[in-house]
């Protein structure tokens, strides 16, 4: 038993890291604002939630998963009313989106001005 | 009355769980806290269906269920965007309809869309909802109206 838990712990926590980095990855590689912001969703939802399943499944001590479930169920009702209230802020200052189209434009002017 | 029964059952559970001490005079101040807490939130007028949807909780089990699986499919197609780079992702941003009735029943709707990650819920106006998605076909699911028909089966 002991064993089975330790493991499924460690397979939970290792796909949580791994959401964690491809966040961090989709931050620093998309094209402007609101698509970052899509990169967050990724780390603050299904990352954060296999970290602390990972983390209830590691601790026997029920008050503690209690309090981790409750971190867990914070983070879900919160975090989808950080990201709107930052993109409504980015939106009425005109930060305009960079769309489908402007994107293939950049990516043949990229291409075109490469001899 | 019923919003006021239920709020105080949640903190006194939220009080026992937390807490981890069963001795009498940790009770008695979990009994007092919990009094004062309900009567200033009787002063300010915020317990109501609003704070406390009561109604909802028989059928919140089972949009949650449903939305844990839509949010899982979302992050691995979200996930494999970002691995595969900019030149595959197609953001659009589209104003699409809400059947809603009420407030909270919009307010689920939108946060929901939020929540998956792809979508983001930038206004709400009236039953409109401006959305800006990271791929076209998060857009089409939500325009096939799925996720809109669930909330609204959820307010009545």
């Amino acid at each position: 038993m002991e064993t089975i838990l330790e493991f499924s712990s460690s397979i939970f926590l290792l796909i949580g890291s791994f959401l964690c980095i491809s966040g961090g990855v989709g931050i620093l590689r998309f094209p402007d604002f609101y698509t970052r912001m899509h990169a967050v969703g990724v780390t603050e939802t299904l990352a954060t939630a296999m970290i602390l399943i990972g983390l209830i499944l590691h601790n026997p001590d029920f008050l503690v998963d209690i309090k981790l479930m409750i971190i867990l169920l914070m983070t879900i009702f919160i975090s989808p009313t950080a990201s709107h209230a930052l993109a409504k802020a980015a939106q009425h200052n005109k930060l305009m989106p960079k769309l489908d189209t402007d994107i293939k434009a950049d990516n043949k002017k990229v291409t075109s001005s490469n001899p | 009355m019923r919003h006021t029964l239920f709020l105080s059952l949640t903190l006194a559970m939220f009080w026992v769980l937390i807490s981890g001490h069963y001795t009498t005079f940790i009770l008695v101040l979990g009994v007092i806290s919990i009094a004062i807490v309900v009567f200033v939130a009787h002063r300010m007028d915020v317990v109501d269906h609003e704070s406390q949807p009561v109604h909802l909780t028989l059928k919140l089990p089972a949009y949650y269920a449903w939305l844990i699986k839509e949010i899982i499919l979302a992050n691995i197609l979200v996930v494999k965007h970002i691995w595969l780079g900019n030149k595959t992702i197609s953001p659009v941003m589209t104003t699409i309809k809400a059947s809603q009735k009420t407030d909270i029943g919009k307010v689920i709707y939108a946060n929901s869309i939020t929540l998956t990650p792809g979508t983001v819920t930038l206004e709400l106006e009236g039953d409109k909802f401006i959305v800006h998605a990271l791929l076209r076909e998060s857009i089409k699911d939500l325009e096939s109206g799925e996720m809109d028909r669930r909330v609204t089966q959820l307010e009545d």
